[in-house]
C-alpha cells in the first residue's frame, strides 16, 4: 500500500471515528412538555383497588375480557397490561407493606416508542398524547423493545395483529369528556387535568402531608419526564417502576445518530469518496507487494 | 495462474440435496401455518421479548455473516488488491442469498407484513429518528444492489443480444453500483447497533454504549472476512478446487487484528464510563461479556502462535471469528436485553424449524447457482 493511500485511510478512519463518537458535547436538547400537555395524576394512597377504572377502560375501548388462567372464562382479572388490557390495577404486598398501583401508557415527554416507529404509527400529537395509527404499523414491535415501561402490547393471538396501548381516551377528549378511568374513579385516586396543574397538585399534596408519601413525584423527571404522574407511600421500584434515570431513552441514540447523519452529509460524502476511489483504482491493481 | 470462474457442473439432485429441499419445504409449510394462527401460537415471543430468534439470528447475525461481499469489495476496490478478485463472486452470491433470507425472515416476523410496501414508498411518513427505518430501507436497497452485482455471472454464458446489451450497461454503471454496495452496509450494519441503543436501560450497561454503531460495523467486517475464509476452504474441499491459501491468511489477519481493536474499544469505553466494575461482576452478563472478548482475542493468539497456518487451522480460526461476532450480536439483541422480572424467552421448536428451513433454502440455492453458473474460480485438483 503506498503512503498517500495509507494517509487517505487514516483520514477516513479518523473522520469515521469523529462522526461516531457519542458526542455528549453537542447532544440534542432535552425535550420539555408541550404547552397543551394533559395527563393523569395517580395517588396510590387514595386507591382502594376497586378496578372500576379497569372495567371502564375495557368498555370504552371495546376490549375483550382476559379470562386466561381462570378455567372456563368466568372471571376477567388481567394480571397486567396485555393485548386485552390498556389499563390495569395491580397490588403490591410484602412484609406489612401494601399498595395498589395503576398501569397504563405514561405518555412520555420524549417517548422511546415514537422514536422507534418507522412510519410514525406511534406519534406524539395534540395534548402530548402518544397515539397509534394501525394503517402505518407493520407490526415490527420495535416500540415494545424501546418502551422503558413495557406499555405497548402486541396482539399475539391475532393473524392480523395491532399494537394495543392507552391513548388517554383521545376520542372522549374530543367530545369534551375526561378519560374513562378518571371519570369512574370513586376516590379521585386518579385525576385528569392539564399537566402543569397536576404537577402543582402533586407537590401541594407532598407539602401538606409529607408523612404520607415517598418524597417525590414519579414522572416529573424520571426517564425524561412523563405526562402521567404518581404519588405513593411505597417505594416506586416496588410498584414496578424500574428506572429512575433522568435522561430520556431516545436521548443517547438520537444524539449519536444525529451526529452521524446530520443533514445526510456524511453518507453522501462517503458515497462520493467510495465512488471516486473505485474510479481511480479502475483497471490498475496494486499487488506489487505481498 | 488464476483460472476464470466456471460452473462446477455435475448432477444437482443428489441425496444430500434432496434432504436440503425437504428441510426447506418443512420450513415453508410451518411459515404458512404461522401466518394462519398468528405469532403467539407459532413462537415463544412475548410482550417482554418481542424480538427473538428470527431477528437476533437470521437478521442481525445472518446479515453480518453475509458481509463477505462487503468486506472483500473493500479490499479489492478500495485497497485496490485486484488479485483478491476471484473471491468476490462467491462472496457476493453468499451475501445476496444471506440478505434475501434475512428479508424473508423479517417478512415472517412482522405482524402486518402486508404493510411492508409502505416503508419504501410512503416517504412523507418517514421517521428520520428511527434507526429501524434506516436499516429497513438500506437492506431493501442492498438486496437489489447485490443481485445487480451478481447479474453478470448469470449473463456471461448467454450469447443472446439482450444479455450482451444488459451486461454492457451494467459494466458502465458498475463503479456506482459497487460504491453503493459498500456505502449501504456501512450504514445499515452500524445502524443495527444503534437500534439497540433505544432499548435504553433495558439493555445491560456492558452492551449499552454510544459506540454500538462502530462495534457492530467492526463485527460485521471481521465476520465478512471470516466467512470468506470459511466458505473458500469449505467449497474448495467440497467441490475439489484449489483454495487461495495465501490470500485467505491475509484476510484472516485483518479479522484477527480487528478483534484486538474491538476488545480494546470496549474496555476503554467501559473505563471512560466508569463501569468496569460491571465487567468484574461475573453474573450471566459479565460472564457472557468475557466469553465474547475471549473469542474476539483467540484468532489473534492462534495467528501469532502459528504465523503460517495450514488450511485446517485457518478454517478453525475463521470459525472462531464467526462465533465471536455472532455471539456479540446475538447477545446484544437477546442475552443483554432485560425487559424485567417475569419475562422469559427460549425459541419454540417451530421458530427454530422455520429458521433452519430458511438456511436450508439458502444452501440449496447456493449449490444450484454455483453448479450452473460461473461463480467459483480456481483450478481443479489433479486427481
Amino acid at each position: 500500500m503506498n503512503s498517500d493511500r495509507r494517509d487517505f485511510f487514516k483520514g477516513m478512519a479518523t473522520a469515521a471515528a469523529v462522526a461516531v463518537v457519542p458526542s455528549v458535547a453537542r447532544a440534542r436538547e432535552k425535550k420539555r412538555p408541550q404547552s397543551d400537555a394533559v395527563g393523569l395524576l395517580y395517588d396510590a394512597t387514595r386507591c382502594i383497588g376497586c378496578k372500576a377504572c379497569v372495567v371502564a377502560c375495557k368498555e370504552q375501548n371495546d376490549l375483550p375480557a382476559d379470562t386466561r388462567g381462570y378455567g372456563k372464562g368466568l372471571y376477567d382479572a388481567p394480571e397486567g397490561l396485555n393485548e386485552f388490557t390498556k389499563n390495569v390495577i395491580q397490588l403490591y404486598k410484602d412484609a406489612g407493606e401494601e399498595s395498589y398501583v395503576k398501569k397504563q401508557c405514561m405518555h412520555c415527554v420524549d417517548p422511546a416508542c415514537v422514536g422507534a416507529c418507522m412510519l410514525g404509527a406511534l406519534q406524539k400529537g395534540k395534548y402530548g398524547i402518544v397515539s397509534y395509527d394501525v394503517d402505518k404499523c407493520v407490526g415490527c414491535r420495535y416500540c415494545e423493545v424501546a418502551c422503558p415501561f413495557n406499555v405497548p402490547k402486541f396482539q399475539w393471538t391475532k393473524a392480523a395483529p395491532r399494537i394495543v396501548k392507552c391513548e388517554l381516551c383521545r376520542d372522549r377528549l374530543a367530545e369534551g369528556k375526561e378519560p374513562a378511568c378518571t371519570a369512574v374513579c370513586p376516590r379521585q385516586a386518579v385525576i385528569f387535568g392539564k399537566y402543569t396543574d397536576l404537577l402543582d397538585e402533586a407537590h401541594r399534596r407532598l407539602k401538606d402531608n409529607p408523612g404520607n408519601y415517598v418524597p417525590k413525584v414519579y414522572g416529573e423527571h424520571e426517564v425524561g419526564g412523563t405526562q402521567v404522574l404518581y404519588l405513593s407511600h411505597v417505594e416506586f421500584e416496588k410498584l414496578g417502576f424500574r428506572f429512575d434515570q433522568q435522561e430520556s431513552v431516545p436521548h443517547l441514540q438520537q444524539s449519536v445518530q444525529h451526529g452521524i447523519y446530520k443533514g445526510f452529509i456524511g453518507p453522501v460524502a462517503l458515497y462520493a469518496l467510495l465512488g471516486a476511489v473505485v474510479f481511480r483504482n479502475r483497471g490498475k491493481s496494486d499487488d506489487k507487494e505481498s | 495462474m488464476q483460472e476464470k470462474a466456471q460452473p462446477i457442473g455435475g448432477p444437482l439432485f443428489t441425496r444430500a440435496y434432496n434432504v436440503l429441499l425437504l428441510i426447506a419445504a418443512l420450513g415453508i409449510g410451518l411459515t404458512l401455518w404461522r401466518f394462519a394462527v398468528g405469532l403467539g401460537r407459532a413462537t415463544a415471543l412475548s410482550d417482554g421479548y418481542p424480538l427473538g430468534l428470527w431477528i437476533a439470528l437470521d437478521v442481525v447475525t445472518g446479515t453480518a455473516l453475509a458481509c463477505g461481499g462487503y468486506a472483500v469489495a473493500l479490499v479489492v476496490y478500495i485497497f485496490n488488491k485486484g488479485k483478491y478478485h476471484p473471491l468476490i463472486r462467491p462472496a457476493i452470491l453468499t451475501s445476496a442469498l444471506g440478505y434475501t433470507m434475512a428479508g424473508l425472515s423479517v417478512a415472517i416476523d412482522l405482524g402486518r407484513p402486508w404493510n411492508m410496501w409502505k416503508i419504501p414508498l410512503f416517504f412523507w411518513d418517514w421517521n428520520f429518528n428511527s434507526a429501524l427505518l434506516e436499516v429497513a430501507l438500506c437492506i431493501m436497497a442492498y438486496v437489489v444492489v447485490l443481485w445487480i452485482e451478481l447479474t453478470p455471472a448469470f449473463l456471461e454464458g448467454s450469447t443472446k443480444p439482450w444479455a450482451r446489451k444488459t451486461a454492457a450497461i451494467l459494466n458502465k454503471a458498475l463503479i456506482w453500483i459497487v460504491a453503493l454496495g459498500m456505502l449501504l452496509p456501512t450504514m445499515h450494519q452500524s445502524s443495527l447497533g444503534s437500534l439497540m441503543m433505544l432499548a435504553g436501560p433495558k439493555l445491560h450497561p456492558l452492551w449499552l454504549t454510544g459506540w454500538l454503531p462502530l462495534l457492530f460495523l467492526m463485527a460485521c467486517l471481521a465476520m465478512g472476512y471470516g466467512i470468506v475464509v470459511f466458505e473458500s476452504i469449505f467449497s474448495s474441499t467440497v467441490f475439489g478446487r484449489k483454495p487461495e491459501t495465501a490470500m485467505l491468511i491475509n484476510l484472516q489477519k485483518i479479522a484477527a487484528w480487528g478483534g484486538l481493536i474491538f476488545v480494546g474499544i470496549r474496555l476503554l469505553d467501559l473505563g471512560a464510563r466508569g463501569q468496569l466494575s460491571d465487567a468484574a461482576h461475573l453474573d450471566r452478563f459479565g460472564t457472557m461479556f468475557w466469553i465474547e472478548n475471549a473469542l474476539w482475542l483467540l484468532p489473534l493468539a492462534m495467528m501469532l502462535a502459528t504465523p503460517r497456518p495450514g488450511l485446517g487451522s485457518l478454517f478453525r480460526s475463521a470459525m472462531v471469528v464467526l462465533l465471536a461476532g455472532s455471539l456479540y450480536r446475538f447477545d446484544t439483541y437477546l442475552v443483554a436485553f432485560n425487559p424485567g422480572p417475569g419475562w422469559h424467552y427460549f425459541p419454540s421448536v417451530q421458530e427454530m424449524l422455520i429458521s433452519i428451513g430458511l438456511i436450508a433454502m439458502e444452501l440449496a440455492v447456493y449449490v444450484a447457482v454455483v453448479k450452473r453458473f460461473p461463480i467459483i474460480g480456481g483450478m481443479k485438483h489433479a486427481h
